[in-house]
């Protein structure tokens, strides 16, 4: 155990380094670029590679062809480079590549204001890939979240053989804090599960119990196919129902089913709320301040907060919630993940407060709009 | 798996037969890839598990389907990526990108021309058939001008992509073109390819009589391949001047550039 | 010939210098009609038909080599 001074972007980056990170590629974009960076003057010298593509397609594409070949693999980026990176997210799921993608959002549409914070693309990071799927979203509220989460990232990318997305803000990125750094044997860490068969008995694409095929990487001669197509266990391209049914609904099982090992959330004075507050991220920090503040005046509020953005652990939800008169949703955009909230606790008066703001919401703006409802 | 003809050990025979379109180029490629590959594996220079094959999309991308080595099928255009994450963290392999000029030379272009920028220890083949044909017959570009496609209904505007043009004028290690009329061609300059480190590229000119054929008058496909045999024009040593495609001329098969600079991967990690 | 390969293309029987191959007249499980060896004998053993078969469909094995 040690302790740093570091910003979040360090942190992911000294954190990625702690799970076995031996490749990176990527295209530099404010505000994700320090993670680039750090890995590029650090990684080398423990074994591994750091490259700079033309473009953030290259990247993502180099980053699944350097998890294919047994590397734990990553990129950072933007919005602007999610965009373009979205066509091989979709890739990585169906070929259940293991990787992770530190998202850090910046204020858009379009270049919007680079430097500064929003939190525009938390529906956009869960949809955007085309097909059908369940994404792995986590989203740090800390510097010292930004490194447990990414390491948790890691970890349950190799668990699961998905890519897996650490959703920072520019806010986060670019705060320094102090920060408590584990290493194994104090931190654990996980790697994928390797083939227990014969060679010519292989087929990458057969699950476990789990869900999960144990996966084979390129020159180790089990002859693996990496395929985009809709594939039987053997990676052969079916135009069935049957196949192309089993394929998508285990994809997405794979997660559901193994929530309860990747859920994660934090709650705070919730058991006695009457109001509960939701806020994911930096903004969180923000509602958390506020919290204190109104407790001190005796009013009872509480704080739920998904480190789990996506798949959204609805049990949880519904159970830090469940003696609160009304829920609000504070988000630095205008209003989006609300709907997700919304749709579980159909039963609630949920509110929404969007506050747009490049810096954080502060405590007051969003007392300003809360006062109003109690 | 069967194991018949010669090149069956190299292939997934329970996909046989193939999805290429009867009288294609693209099997002739693959077949004397494979040779050139046997070949490098008989005289001991590396073993059939040290072999990767990665494709992006369309009709020659299907190739790593139906091969017997480490291989993956990706998406449109992206092949060379993939393959450079393979080559940086497993640097034993050798690796193949196997791709059509849409794949390639269109929507993969960027990757083609800064992974030879970088002189990446790849080889990658391009099958150039003039027309997209997985997707019914569109314009390529490597369509020479005037010819009717299904998005250029009335006649092709622009000037045709000369591939070993761009990739020569970049820091590359080797450039050849062959042609599926020359078979022991395409199996030498692969072979070659593969002898070296750093990138390498390889543009074959191909038959596509379903649908380049359609358009161009040639839907038979020994009628296609003679027309094509008649262009052909082997040297020993081509210039880059004259390079340039335009059908129903002479299209000048040969080295293009054949050097043996250190690769990218010897910069990364040293001899 | 592997029968079930073919696809009647025509390369074959185009590059062929002896003229050893015909197109056939049965058919194999995909309706192509096969390409034959019927002049088997003036083979010369070029190997021409093989490298140019986009199907891995013929092959040629020469005896005493």
């Amino acid at each position: 155990m040690r302790l740093e001074y570091l910003t979040g972007n360090h942190a992911i980056a000294e954190a990625a380094i702690i799970a076995g990170l031996k490749f990176y590629a990527g295209y530099p974009i404010t505000p994700s670029t320090e993670i680039f960076e750090y890995l590029a003057s650090k990684l080398p010298t423990k074994g591994g590679v750091v490259l700079q593509f033309e473009d953030e397609i290259a990247s993502i594409n180099a980053v699944i062809g350097a998890s294919w070949a047994g590397a734990k693999a990553m990129t950072a980026t933007s919005g602007p480079g999610f965009s373009l990176m979205v066509e091989a997210l979709s890739l990585a799921i169906m070929t259940e590549t293991p990787l992770v993608l530190a998202y850090v959002m910046r204020a858009g549409p379009s270049t919007g204001i680079a430097t500064k914070a929003g939190q525009y693309d938390v529906m956009q990071v869960r949809w955007a890939a085309h097909g059908n799927y369940e994404l792995v979203v986590y989203a740090p509220w800390s510097v010292q979240e930004c490194l447990d989460l990414t390491i948790k990232a890691f970890n349950v990318s190799e668990m699961l053989r998905v890519p897996v997305i650490l959703l920072s803000d520019a806010t986060l990125a670019h705060i320094w804090e102090r920060v408590v750094i584990r290493e194994p044997p104090e931190v654990s860490i996980v790697n994928r599960k390797k083939p227990k068969v014969p060679r010519d008995k292989y087929k990458p694409y057969e699950p476990e119990e789990d869900l999960v095929p144990p996966m084979a990487c390129f020159g180790e001669g089990y002859r693996v196919l990496v395929e985009s197509l809709t594939h039987d266990e053997r990676g052969y391209y079916k135009a069935t129902n049957e196949v192309q049914r089993r394929l998508v609904w285990r994809l997405v099982n794979k997660v559901l089913k193994n929530k309860h090992l990747i859920s994660d959330s934090a709650t705070y004075l919730v058991d006695d709320a009457d109001y509960v507050l939701i806020a994911y991220g930096s903004t969180a920090r923000s509602a958390y301040a506020l919290i204190r503040e109104l407790r001190s005046k005796g009013i009872k509020v509480g704080l739920y907060r998904p480190k789990l953005l996506w798949p959204l652990d609805e049990e949880m939800l519904i159970n830090s919630t469940i003696k609160a008169k009304k829920v609000f949703v504070v988000e630095n955009n205008v209003g989006v993940y609300v709907r997700e909230i919304s749709r579980v606790l159909r039963n609630k008066e949920v509110i929404s407060i969007p506050i747009i703001d490049i810096e954080v919401p502060t405590p007051d703006e969003i007392f300003e709009v809360m006062k109003e409802w109690i | 798996m069967d194991i018949i003809h010669p090149l069956d050990r190299y292939l997934r025979t329970d996909r046989l037969p193939h999805i290429w379109c009867p009288g294609c180029g693209i099997g002739i490629v693959i077949s004397a890839m494979l040779r050139a590959i046997d070949r490098h594996i008989s005289e001991g220079h590396f073993t059939q598990d040290d072999v990767a094959t990665v494709s992006g999309i369309g009709c020659t991308a299907r190739a790593t389907l139906y091969l017997n080595f480490d291989s993956a099928h990706v998406i449109h255009g992206r092949a060379i990526p993939f393959a450079i994450g393979l080559k940086v963290i497993k640097p034993n392999l050798k690796v193949i990108v196997i791709g059509g000029d849409g794949d390639i030379a269109a929507i993969g272009g960027n990757h083609l021309l800064h992974s030879a920028r970088r002189n990446m220890d790849i080889t990658v083949i391009m099958v150039n058939n003039m027309v997209y044909g997985m997707t019914g017959g569109q314009v390529a570009p490597t369509t020479p001008m005037k010819v009717y496609t299904t998005t250029t209904p009335y006649g092709n505007l622009e000037y045709p992509l000369n591939l070993i043009k761009l990739v020569s004028s970049l820091n590359t290690n080797y450039v050849a073109r062959a042609s599926v009329t020359h078979p022991h061609l395409i199996e030498r300059y692969i072979y070659n390819a593969l002898s070296r480190d750093g990138f390498s590229f390889i543009e074959v000119i191909s038959i596509c009589p379903e649908v380049f054929g359609r358009h161009i008058g040639f839907r038979n496909p020994v009628e296609l391949f003679n027309k094509l045999k008649s262009m052909i024009k082997f040297k020993a040593k081509p210039s880059i001047d004259e390079s340039d495609i335009v059908w129903g001329k002479e299209i000048v098969l040969g080295e293009y550039v054949n050097e043996y600079k250190s690769g990218f991967i010897k910069l990364l990690y040293g001899s | 010939m592997i029968v079930d390969r073919c696809k009647e293309c025509g390369l074959c029987i185009n590059v062929c210098p002896q003229k050893v191959l015909e197109r056939g007249n049965e058919f194999n499980i995909y309706g192509y009609r096969y390409v034959s060896p019927k002049y088997i004998e003036k083979c010369v053993g070029c190997r021409l038909c093989e490298y140019i078969c986009p199907d891995f469909a013929i092959y040629v094995e020469v005896d005493g080599l």
